[in-house]
């Protein structure tokens, strides 16, 4: 398992290469002399030069590339061009709003959307069942943003029970991720019914249904250790996606965190921090899927036992020595 | 009847499915739906009372009445008519960036999953590292980069989506491609590209549909969310994000003008989600409980 | 005579899908003695399996239902037992082996907790304890007790079946349904699993109902056969007299279409036709059409059960006799 872990973590490299080249060349699209568009129109031609030779935008693509992967692995990520402060540690500092929202986010969607799931796998044909599939089907199809409005307009303004922007006490972090998980939510519950009512077509749970098990048994223990596990990869999806799409929800509630720091840096067009940003955001993305697929592995045996196999060979005799005595065992049979 | 005989051989598929899918009401009405806002958009001029752009300051936050049915906004612009002509970059945005996402995506599914070995392995490593930028991200900041405009959103969208596609093409493709008939293809000399236009992408578009339908209302979405955040499309073209975005400063006094754009948003991303669920059990009856 | 262990009266189960009702058991009739081993053969689709699923209960609550008769357990009505009292019978007093053992267990726990399981939920013993008895289970099914810590999928398909059947076993239940527990098996590793079964039959005491298409399995296993078709049954008796008597067309059917090692020259004489569509069954006979001795009468009225010699019941005309 440690060595699967470590293979993972050695693949993150080639990724982040890969990632940086693909930020590169983003900006490389970019219409127009960004030192121009940087500077205004009003800049002389010297001015413009010289930015673009601070910049090093006078330098071919593939050394541009080269000195950023080797200032990322010395741990300089740059600094931004608008206010001069190092990219990294502004990020940082930002870093705790983003995680917030976003592990907030994902707490709420997946405690609420499993079980939602699951009862309506549970009731179907009975109304309960399409309630929720038609709930979760609304939420789905609704604009976050609209939907965080309105809930800023009543819960903030109409009722003023919540503060309509900003994060000074816990309070002001309700909307924004009731905003972030709601269409999340759906999702996970959506995933969570039809894996379920996959799994209860299954004969394993005739089988269990056959030993007398009580019903809850059937389904709580026996149907859903099986259907959790594609739910288990929708939500580190769901996880990754909230890292983009809680952009949008910091600049409705006006949090200063990660989405809204590149933004900013995308309007200024302020490169270190788009570059970095984007590579930072990506490269904690593609943790959380490491995460996922090592949780996906603990759960699921067969998995698990592909990437155990070879230790236990290791170890002697276990799988050898059960290969005879089953042999052993029906010969005797 | 005759005319169902008539049909040739070729749509007793298509015809099929068709027949599946019309036991699904929703679905239906969804279809109907969907093919009533591809007409409010191409009709706009016909439809809505006045031009999108037609101000009149004197009258603006004006509320409902027999000349303004939703009012007017801060310009004095027709809301009804603005929401009528938003369909028109709402729908392109959902529909145009969804072909161009899926023709890439089908393309580089397709191929890779024909060739496999190591073709496949490369495509899908740069797919990974394409899709460790979260996708909302990567749609922002190629809008942002591109500079904000109806076709750069729909270009940025597009591209965004490329990878979901490809996959999921991909491995209809592996599927299909053990079959016998591909076997039997293969042993009467078929070209490649035969083979891949005439017999793979038909056989493992199933799944494919279901996903473009529901591709549509999630760019759909994705789209009103650049253009809230002003990379969509420009003013005063109107387009129900960024009207959502323009009546949340008036949020407190007209809650409506923010509303009906969501409500708009809503009916046709629901549409699509609906009728890509009953395309997937009218694909896959087993899959209907 | 003994207190019939099972008894099912006029079980009739229909499958309810969009457009169409598809009736799986007709008016089945079936008694079991204590210690009876009864095969229950027929084609694919003739019914054997919802039978042993309405005695288990665990027919899809979704689709089937069972539309009338009874199903007596030592004169106990299962079929109107509450869910929470069928629970104590099922895996308890009647279990069941089923026939694919790759998708009979569950994939993400270990067979000894599956075993466990059904011995913790049917008897007041600590877990520990019935980890040990589920060990005891597979060591009489014939696999070392180390392996209670593996999953399914470390087991080979035979292993597996063994698996299943330790399970079901593991309550010393009075009846036990075995839907084709050898089909899904390789030929040698099939003879392994009846012999085991039959050993652990003798020694437990247990009665079986044993559904197969085969009449091999049933002649070595067996010692009553009833013969489904369309969702009735439609013969039934002893091995010895079925086997050297058989009375209804269909059965002379089937054992004319297997071959036999004796007498080589003879050709098969393969049934002609196919069942009739559940969905819309012939109201006379519903072999009739098959059926080389078919009257009018047949395809008009359907037959009723005859008994032609004690403990040995057709169901078809030919078999009346006429006084």
């Amino acid at each position: 398992m440690l060595k699967y872990i470590g293979k993972r973590l050695l693949m993150l490299i080639p990724t982040m290469l890969g990632i940086a080249l693909v930020v590169l060349i983003i900006i490389d699209l970019t219409p127009g002399d960004p030192a121009r568009v940087l500077l205004g129109t009003n800049a002389t031609e010297e001015q413009v030069e010289e930015l673009r030779e601070e910049l090093g935008l006078n330098k071919p693509f593939l050394v541009r590339y080269w000195e950023f992967v080797k200032n990322v692995c010395q741990g300089n990520f740059g600094s931004s061009i608008m206010t001069q402060r190092p990219v990294f540690s502004e990020m940082l500092m930002r870093f705790r709003y983003t995680l917030v929202l976003v592990v907030f986010g994902t707490i709420f969607s997946t405690i609420l959307g499993i079980p939602i799931g699951i009862y309506a796998a549970n009731h179907t044909h009975t109304w309960k069942d399409s309630l929720a599939i038609f709930l979760s089907l609304i939420c789905v199809s609704m604009p976050s943003f609209w939907f965080a409005l309105l809930m800023i307009r009543f819960f903030g303004v109409k009722l003023q029970w919540l503060p309509i922007s900003g994060i000074e006490d816990w309070k002001g972090w309700i909307l924004p991720c009731v905003a972030m998980a709601l269409g999340l939510m759906a999702l996970i519950a959506r995933q969570m019914r039809s894996d379920m009512l996959e799994v209860l077509r299954q004969d394993y749970i005739t089988t269990a249904r056959s030993k007398g098990l009580s019903e809850r048994k059937v389904v709580y223990r026996h149907a859903l250790k099986n259907a959790i596990i594609p739910v288990i990869m929708v939500i580190g999806g769901v996880f990754g996606s909230s890292l983009g799409g809680s952009l949008i929800t910091e600049v409705i509630f006006s949090i200063p965190g990660l989405g809204q720091y590149i933004m900013t840096g995308l309007n200024n067009r302020d490169y270190p921090v788009i570059q970095s940003g984007i590579l930072i955001i990506s490269t904690l993305f593609a943790i959380i899927i490491l995460i996922v697929d090592v949780v996906f592995a603990l759960v699921d045996p067969r998995i698990r036992s592909q990437y155990t196999r070879r230790k236990k060979n290791k170890g002697g005799k276990s799988d050898d020595g059960t290969g005879k005595e089953a042999k052993k065992a029906n010969a005797t049979a | 009847m005759t005319e169902q005989a008539k049909k040739p051989k070729k749509q007793t598929r298509l015809h099929e499915i068709w027949v599946q899918l019309k036991r699904n009401k929703l679905a239906v009405v969804s279809m109907f739906v969907l093919i009533a806002l591809v007409l409010v958009a191409i009709l706009a001029p016909v439809l809505a009372p006045y031009y999108y752009d037609e101000q009149n300051v004197a009258n603006k936050y004006a509320p409902p009445s027999a000349e303004h049915l939703l009012g007017t906004d801060k310009l004095g612009r027709d809301i009804l008519s603005r929401l009528i002509y938003g369909t028109r970059a709402s729908l392109t945005m959902g529909i145009v960036a969804v072909l161009i996402g899926g023709l890439i995506g089908i393309l580089i599914g397709a191929i890779s999953g024909y060739y496999g070995n190591w073709v496949d392995n490369l495509m899908m490593r740069l797919l990974d590292i394409y899709q460790a930028i979260p996708m909302f991200l990567l749609c922002v900041a190629l809008a942002a980069i591109l500079g904000a405009s109806l076709r750069n959103a729909i270009i940025a969208l597009g591209l965004g989506i490329v990878p979901g596609y490809a996959r999921i093409m991909r491995a209809s493709v592996m599927t299909v491609r053990e079959t016998e008939y591909i076997e039997s293809a293969k042993s009467i000399n078929c070209g490649v590209f035969r083979i891949i236009t005439k017999h793979i992408i038909p056989n493992a578009i199933g799944p494919m549909i279901v996903q473009l339908t529901m591709g549509v209302g999630s760019c759909i979405l994705s789209g009103a969310a650049l253009s809230y955040i002003g990379l969509g499309v420009q003013p005063p073209t109107p387009e129900w994000g960024s009207m959502i975005s323009e009546a949340r400063a008036v949020m407190r006094q007209y809650p409506t003008h923010a509303i009906y754009p969501g409500i708009c948003i809503m009916i046709a991303v629901l549409a699509c989600n609906l009728l890509g669920d009953g395309l997937r059990d009218a694909l896959d009856p087993r899959l209907k409980n | 005579m003994a207190e019939k262990l099972l008894e099912i009266k006029n079980l009739s189960v229909e499958y309810h899908s969009d457009e169409d009702i598809l009736y799986a058991v007709n008016n089945v009739n079936l008694t079991l003695e204590p210690g009876e081993t009864l095969g229950l053969v027929g084609e694919t689709g003739a019914g054997k399996t919802t039978i042993a699923k309405s005695i288990m209960r665990i027919l899809p609550a979704a689709q089937a239902e069972i539309t009338s008769g009874e199903i007596l357990y030592r004169g106990e009505n299962l079929l109107a037992l509450k869910e929470k009292e069928m629970q104590k019978v099922r895996g308890n007093k009647i279990a069941m082996i089923f026939q694919d053992p790759m998708t009979a267990l569950n994939p993400v726990e270990t067979v000894g907790y599956q075993i466990a399981e059904a011995i913790k939920r049917h008897n007041k013993i600590s877990r520990n304890e019935a980890a040990d008895r589920a060990g005891d289970m597979l060591e009489m099914v014939g696999i070392p007790r180390e392996r209670l810590g593996e999953y399914p999928h470390q087991f080979s398909g035979g292993m597996k079946q063994r698996v299943v059947i330790a399970m079901a076993l593991a309550c010393n239940p009075e009846l036990l349904l075995a839907d084709e527990p050898t089909t899904a098996l390789d030929v040698t590793i099939q003879a392994q699993v009846l012999d085991m079964m039959r050993g652990l039959k003798e020694k437990l005491g247990t009665s079986v109902i044993l559904i197969t298409h085969d009449f091999g399995v049933v002649a070595d296993f067996c010692t009553a056969v009833a013969v489904t078709y369309a969702g009735e049954i439609i013969e039934r008796g002893s091995v010895d007299r079925i086997f050297n008597n058989p009375q209804h067309p269909y059965t002379q059917g089937l054992f004319n279409s297997l071959p036999s090692l004796e007498a080589t020259s003879r050709r098969l004489k393969p049934i002609k036709g196919l069942m009739p569509d559940p969905t819309a069954l012939p109201p006379g006979c519903r072999f009739c059409e098959r059926c080389e001795y078919a009257t009018e009468e047949c395809a008009k009225k359907a037959p009723e059960i005859y008994e032609v010699e004690p403990g040995h019941t057709v169901k078809c005309f030919r078999a009346r006799r006429d006084d």
